[in-house]
């Protein structure tokens, strides 16, 4: 009985914080439509395809696709009630995460330091402020990875655990959706001249 | 189980890879616009099959409802965006400055 109520609770959770992606797909999809308007705004400043480093921003699509598989491995152990495997796999997903940040920032930082942060032109403010929206997600979802791997050391598997978990691989396969279209629209069209 | 997420690794690498390629070798198009944008979608629906498992989903699918309103949205906002700023860009491209700004106080004096 109580199994079966955590299941329609674990469901109507999903369900809430997939509306909650919906949303923020929408706050997405407007930096996408200022991105898209104002790409070749450059104010004689730089184009996309005079500072994307492509190899490195391929780099950076591996690593977060990686970590979306490994963040896939953490819901099949969390099936088998297999709470080493999930410690591992978070562990992973958290590295591959952190890596993943520590690119995105490393770009920002040389593209600062050669004068062209975001004050520079109308194209660069709509680049930082779409793919540093994104970042800032990756740093919340790695936070809370953080906070779950505490309370799953600490409590074990417990129903609040598995759902938090559950919402956790939601969140960070969702990231990944949103990294796709980045690639595609700000980096491969950037870079095609 | 493993196996879906293998296989939805293996198509999002695929399709990745495949539009890095034609971006770096191809000249900026509108047929690259549309191809890339033909594989992102693709590897939208891969990941959103095999990871977010959107297919399983028992019926009724409020999520994949909600997923199709917010697509709705989404194509407004950003199809909408870009037609309209195309078309003031190229009803404004030859003008100086000044006419700019003749043009658009005629345009405030009209009404809106």
């Amino acid at each position: 009985m109580s199994t079966q109520h955590d299941t329609v609770v674990l469901n109507r959770s999903a369900l809430g914080f997939w509306l909650y992606l919906m949303t923020d797909c929408l706050l997405f999809a407007s930096l996408f439509a200022t991105f898209a308007v104002l790409r070749n705004a450059t104010a004689g400043g730089p184009s996309g395809a005079d500072i994307f480093e492509m190899p490195l921003v391929l780099t950076e699509t591996f690593v977060l696709l990686m970590s979306s598989f490994t963040c896939g491995l953490i819901l099949i152990a969390m099936k088998h009630k297999n709470v080493r495997g999930m410690i591992a796999a978070f562990i992973v997903t958290f590295i591959l995460g952190g890596v993943f940040l520590f690119i995105e920032l490393s770009e920002f930082a040389k593209l600062i330091s050669e004068g062209y942060g975001w004050q520079r032109s109308a194209f660069l403010s709509a680049f930082f402020t779409l793919v540093a929206t994104h970042g800032l997600h990756i740093l919340v979802g790695l936070i809370w990875l953080s906070v779950l791997v505490a309370t799953l050391l600490k409590r074990g598997l417990t129903t609040k655990v598995i759902r938090q978990t559950t919402l956790f691989a939601l969140f960070w396969h969702f990231l990944d959706l949103v990294w796709i279209f980045i690639f595609t629209v700000v980096y491969l069209m950037g870079v095609a001249v | 189980m493993l196996a879906g997420y293998v296989v939805g690794f293996i198509l999002s690498a695929a399709l990745t890879l495949a539009a890095y390629q034609l971006a770096i070798m191809g000249t900026a198009s509108m047929t690259l616009y549309i191809a890339l944008g033909v594989l992102a979608i693709t590897q939208l629906g891969v990941q959103l099959i095999f990871f977010l498992h959107l297919g399983d989903e028992p019926k009724p699918r409020f999520k994949f409802a909600s997923f199709l309103f917010m697509s709705g949205i989404l194509l407004i906002v950003v199809v909408g965006s870009i037609w309209i700023m195309t078309n003031l860009d190229y009803n404004m491209m030859h003008m100086t400055e000044n006419e700019k700004e003749m043009y658009m106080q005629t345009q405030y004096d009209k009404g809106f």
